[in-house]
């Protein structure tokens, strides 16, 4: 840090908890507190019109036996494995075209972002079920190239897929992440590298993968967190059918907590779906030895 | 000559995706020209027969009290105060941490942190009992909403803050303060005009991702007429049930234009900013 704020820390000590107030009072009243009282809440049968009659831990014990929550958590698992990998690798090769050196590239660049833009709107979603729709414009297109009558909203096999269509197609944060990592990587390193002769490929595997590796590896950790929550898509386009081939958790957990308020329920899913997001988190922080390269070690998290 | 080819093949790719990127989006905008027999028999982008009868037909009202001006207004209503406060707020916070110190402070960064991978599936059910003890549920001025971001709820734009905040040299604040500014003063004439790119990213996100959150005002606007676009637009969806599909897309494209205007008008702010917070 620069010296100059440093004087100025030790002076003001009071003030800077002052400013810091208002945060501090939003994180114990909207956060720990809501947290806390998720956790106490999975522990009950509460009802948000007849409270809580029983303890204990039935919920957790439904969650893992209840057929439909089990394939629920097994649908947002292959939803998430699907759509992450996908939206990073998209992300990933459209950065390297937009960070080449060419004129009206900024154009591209803000072309790409608007679908991110439109984000999770409910527009973007019901323009998505008119899209894919039996008579929509997917299947005329591919009906061009000899693929005929997909039915992209009632066949159980394609519904999972077209939901992750739309999450792809959203790939712009990623890829801006993506591009202002491929920025920072040394030049140098690739003339060394073609003085010695090895090609594109080479090139790309050896020396941009590794130099970028902790945006590959900040994006797999946010994106997960965000697929493992997704809502709106599913809530809008297919209601979780048809046959619960897009019934996500946290859909399940809206039905249970907003439409038959059993927040007890609501709750503990909640919770299991957390801890299934830290685990992934860890699990990912954990294995970044093996795959993520620091320039500056230090800064090993 | 190999050059040129090679240029030659980038740009076919870049325009490839653009298609693939923007299509959707002008699908719907022509959608919204084309009559509903044509609307799905006709892929062409220009309509072949062009007709306003979907832009004349959302105009009407809805269930007597909502239609998507009133609605778009609605989401203004809270959208405008949650920007407000979020800057406000965010502000304060990314002051208290990054100028000055004081015991506990690393705690604090370390709570803000970890909060940031606090999924909001958790926070959600136990924040709406809350708000329902309150009497917030469908208060008039949005209030579940609104009043968490005068707290700097979201702590992605305090972090944000945070990072940009660093680099705004503490020499002339320190200058400032010998002279007798107060720490108010110095961070709105001193810290703020060096923050405008960081401040006008944040306030633009927070205002798109606030007009698409659906989630919210699903859970804590009952009433029709106090409905924000987000909300109007399923509605009217389930209404239609799927008979009337270019007044949905009318309404679905008008509810997205504001986002999409100040995204245009601003972007140049925030190509450096957006890697923060993604």
């Amino acid at each position: 840090m620069k010296p100059a704020t440093q004087i100025k820390r030790k002076r003001s000590v009071n003030t800077g908890i002052l400013f810091l107030l208002p945060w501090l009072t939003g994180f114990v009243v909207f956060k720990l507190f809501p947290f806390l009282s998720s956790l106490f809440y999975s522990f009950t049968d509460f009802n948000l019109f007849q409270g809580i009659t029983k303890y204990g831990l039935m919920n957790y014990h439904k969650i893992f036996t209840d057929s439909v929550t089990c394939r629920s958590l097994l649908t947002t698992i292959r939803f998430a494995l699907t759509e992450v990998p996908l939206r990073l690798v998209a992300a990933l090769l459209t950065a390297c075209l937009l960070t080449k050196k060419l004129r009206c590239i900024k154009v591209f660049r803000v072309i790409y972002y608007i679908p991110s833009i439109l984000g999770s709107s409910v527009a973007v979603s019901v323009l998505w079920k008119a899209f894919f729709r039996d008579d929509g414009a997917v299947n005329t297109l591919l009906s061009v190239f000899g693929i005929h009558n997909i039915a992209w909203l009632s066949n159980p096999a394609y519904t999972l897929y077209m939901i992750c269509l739309m999450k792809v197609w959203q790939f712009g944060s990623s890829m801006v992440v993506f591009m202002a990592a491929l920025k920072s990587v040394d030049t140098q390193l690739y003339d060394a590298a073609r003085i010695d002769g090895a090609s594109k490929i080479k090139c790309f595997s050896s020396i941009t993968l590794p130099m970028i590796s902790p945006a590959v590896f900040y994006n797999l950790v946010i994106q997960l967190c965000l697929a493992f929550q997704e809502f709106n898509s599913v809530y809008i386009i297919t209601h979780g059918g048809p046959r619960q081939s897009t019934n996500l958790f946290s859909l399940l957990i809206y039905n249970n907590a907003f439409v038959s308020y059993d927040i007890g329920m609501a709750s503990a899913m909640s919770w299991v779906i957390f801890i299934f997001t830290a685990f992934a988190t860890l699990l990912t922080f954990k294995s970044q030895k093996y795959w993520v390269f620091y320039n500056d070690e230090e800064n090993r998290r | 000559m190999k050059k040129k080819i090679r240029i030659f093949t980038v740009y076919l790719i870049l325009i490839l995706i653009a298609m693939i990127m923007l299509y959707p989006v002008l699908w719907m905008i022509s959608a919204t020209f084309k009559s509903n027999s044509d609307i799905f028999s006709d892929i062409s982008l220009i309509p072949h027969k062009i007709t306003l009868s979907g832009y004349k037909a959302v105009l009407r009202d809805y269930g007597g009290d909502i239609n998507i001006l009133k609605a778009m207004l609605n989401t203004f209503r809270y959208v405008v105060p949650k920007v407000i406060f979020t800057v406000i707020s965010s502000l304060l916070t990314a002051y208290g941490l990054v100028r000055y110190n004081f015991k506990g402070r690393k705690i604090i960064i370390a709570l803000l942190l970890s909060s940031l991978f606090l999924p909001e599936t958790v926070l959600n059910i136990p924040k709406f009992v809350m708000f329902n003890n309150f009497g917030w549920v469908d208060s008039p001025s949005y209030l579940p909403m609104v009043v968490p971001s005068a707290f700097a709820d979201e702590t992605c734009f305090v972090f944000m803050m945070m990072q940009f905040m660093r680099g705004v040299p503490g020499e002339l604040d320190e200058a400032a303060q010998l002279d007798g500014c107060s720490p108010l003063r110095i961070l709105f004439s001193i810290i703020l005009p060096a923050m405008k790119p960081c401040v006008v990213t944040c306030a633009v996100f927070q205002f798109i991702w606030s007009s698409n959150d659906y989630l919210s005002p699903l859970l804590y606007v009952n009433t029709p007429s106090r409905y924000p676009s987000s909300v109007f637009i399923k509605m009217f969806q389930d209404i239609e049930n799927g008979f009337d599909w270019n007044q949905v897309m009318v309404i679905s494209l008008v509810s997205v234009l504001p986002s999409i205007a100040i995204y245009a008008f601003t972007q140049k702010y925030f190509t450096d900013n957006i890697t923060v917070i993604g």
